[in-house]
């Protein structure tokens, strides 16, 4: 399990990375979106894999899941999710300032 | 619990919330709200820095819980300092932009009060995630702030200043998350125990992590390599906007710093001083860089925000030396440049406005109205940008030369600063001379003689702050002393890390 998840955040990284160095701005947007779900799988994981533990104290548990990186990766998604949403609307105006969809508002030939 | 510490946060919070809701109001409304804001953050930051001012590290748990299981905000003299110069660089911003950079777009005020809110709260958490959350907030009015107005020019530089730093975050994330994974702390005086015990088989993992964060605080700062999206958003905002981000760097450079001399300091055992031999070189570099592009600028505008850079390469410069004087004298340097790039950003936007289409491009043109004026005030901020005796640069840059004799590599830092000088001297001779000296030639675009540039009045609101930053300069070279003894003071409980760590999670806690 571990083993898969590491290599599904690796693939997603790698991924992003690779639509981030694109020259237009639509695969750029994508390419952060998939850093940032490889960036919110990440923290999730680093709570380790644990599954049907409780994370609150209680008395016939023996072991917990870790309730931290929950509360963490719920930030970093709901901050990924208004960058996001404001490099969209960025992408839109500049496809309209700028004419093309150009990261540097150029032509490519 | 005194509350002290969590005031500056507040503040600019609810002032931004409320102006949210007045935004149908009239300008002028939004204007007595935003101004009546800043003047108290400026109170609130004095009285901060009056209560820590004896050494005490003032530490706020959020609703009560005890560190490292809350969130802890925390005051030493570092922070109350930083915040006290964003205050008062934000209430000369402010009142600039109320000479009519406000009216372009209804959310300014709300999003400069936020700005502030982002900047502060950096300055003054003691959570490494919190640290990321603040500057989410801060890039997301910056964002919007750079954007302020509108124009091509700006959303083409905005588009990559907002991806080059989305990235930078999830960098962050990532090495966030491998030190809570491998430490399971993300408070900053927790992880310094924790990483100065790691044991052997970690250590690889927790150094990845640690210059990962430096490559995120690297970006933010504008350090060699990743300085290349600087130029293009500062030279291309609104003058406020632009006189607001010259602390914006500096928030990097304050992270680099706080996380550098607390959880990879010299207390770190195996990891300690983890940036040695990273972060001079790097330093000097981006200012050779920055010089280069200060001598190729074609705009005022680029050639202040190439100063920006050089600041931040002589800033860090000052804080690898790793010694008491070596920060303290980047404590020294960091207001002065803040306030005197700030001032050249909005002194370049005075001189826009009075050559009509020839903006600030460094070529000879109108005679500007009010020229002796504004020649004055230039020559005194290249006077200050340089570090020209008799102000404060002089002052800074000296208290760094000499902070460096004792450190090995002090022939190449003294060949590059003193170069760099020169240089600037040179760039700002150059600028200054084709602004006011040769100003008589040709109107290009239709071929006629033109000598007078486009009358401007010259308004209260745009000369106040300029002056006033200008003053705040002046008076740090007559208070050099005390400042510097507050700095040393400020840098000497930076470096005593157990008293931090004692401070925040109890005594014996190490």
């Amino acid at each position: 399990m571990e083993a898969l998840i590491s290599i599904l955040i690796g693939i997603l990284t790698a991924g992003g990375v690779y639509l981030c160095l694109r020259s237009h701005t639509f695969p750029v947007v994508l390419g952060l979106t998939l850093l940032s779900y490889a960036v919110n799988l990440f923290l999730f994981m680093m709570g380790r894999l644990v599954i049907g533990k409780p994370p609150i104290i209680s008395d016939q548990a023996s072991t917990y899941a870790d309730p931290l990186p929950q509360a963490l990766v719920l930030t970093a998604i709901v901050i990924s999710f208004a960058m996001t949403a404001y490099i969209i609307v960025l992408a839109l105006k500049a496809r309209t300032e700028m004419g093309n969809d150009h990261v540097d508002g150029k032509e490519v030939r | 619990m005194s509350h002290l510490a969590i005031i500056p946060l507040l503040l600019p919070l609810f002032t931004g919330i409320f102006l949210l809701l007045l935004r149908e109001q009239r300008i002028y409304v939004k204007r007595t709200i935003s101004g009546i804001s800043s003047l108290a953050l400026i109170a609130v930051a004095a009285k901060l820095l009056c209560t820590v001012s004896d050494g005490t590290i003032t530490v706020y748990a959020l609703s009560d819980w005890p560190a490292p299981f809350g969130i802890v905000l925390m005051a030493d003299r570092l922070a109350a300092l930083l915040v006290l110069t964003t205050s008062l660089l934000a209430l000369f911003a402010l009142i600039y932009a109320m000479g009519g950079t406000d009216r372009q777009g209804r959310q300014f005020h709300i999003l400069f009060q936020l700005q502030l809110f982002g900047l502060n709260g950096a300055f003054l958490t003691g959570d490494l995630f919190n640290l990321f959350v603040f500057f989410e907030v801060l890039l997301l009015a910056s964002y919007s702030l750079l954007l302020h107005g509108g124009g091509r020019k700006r959303v083409r530089s905005g588009l990559h200043f907002v991806v080059i730093n989305v990235v930078g975050s999830s960098l962050f994330l990532f090495a966030a998350g491998t030190l809570y994974g491998v430490l399971g702390t993300l408070n900053m005086a927790d992880l310094a125990v924790k990483v100065a015990n790691v044991s052997p088989e970690n250590i690889g993992l927790v150094k990845t992590a640690g210059l990962l964060l430096f490559v995120v605080f690297a970006l933010k700062a504008a350090l060699l390599p990743l300085y290349l999206w600087l130029p293009s958003a500062y030279s291309q905002t609104s003058a406020p906007a632009a006189a607001l981000f010259a602390i914006m760097t500096k928030v990097g450079a304050y992270s680099i710093l706080r996380v550098y001399t607390l959880i990879f300091g010299n207390e770190a055992g195996p990891l300690a001083n983890l940036l040695d031999g990273w972060l001079l070189p790097m330093a000097l570099t981006t200012i050779i860089i920055g010089s280069f592009g200060l001598l190729g600028s074609i705009r005022l505008r680029q050639q202040v925000a190439y100063l920006v850079v050089i600041s931040a390469g002589t800033l860090l410069t000052s804080f690898s030396l790793n010694s008491v004087a070596g920060i303290a004298a980047g404590l020294y340097y960091l207001p002065h440049t803040t306030f005197a790039t700030a001032a050249l950003f909005l002194l370049a936007d005075l001189i826009i406005k009075r050559r009509e289409q020839m903006e600030d491009r460094l070529e000879a043109g109108f005679v500007i109205t009010q020229q002796k004026l504004l020649g004055a005030i230039f020559f005194a901020l290249a006077i200050l940008a340089s570090g020209l005796p008799p102000l404060s640069g002089f002052l800074g840059k000296f208290m760094v030369l000499r902070a460096a004799l004792e450190h090995p590599a002090v022939p190449y830092i003294m060949l590059i600063v003193l170069t760099n000088g020169l240089l600037t001297v040179i760039a700002m001779a150059r600028s200054g001379s084709l602004f006011f000296y040769e100003a008589h030639a040709v109107d290009r675009s239709t071929n006629t003689y033109t000598k007078q540039g486009p009358a401007e009045p010259l308004r209260v609101r745009e000369l106040l702050p300029i002056l006033s930053l200008l003053g705040l300069c002046i008076v740090m070279t007559f208070w050099a002393g005390p400042i510097n003894n507050f700095s040393l003071e400020a840098a000497s409980q930076l470096l005593d890390t157990p008293a931090y760590i004692n401070a925040v999670l109890g005594q014996g806690a190490q």
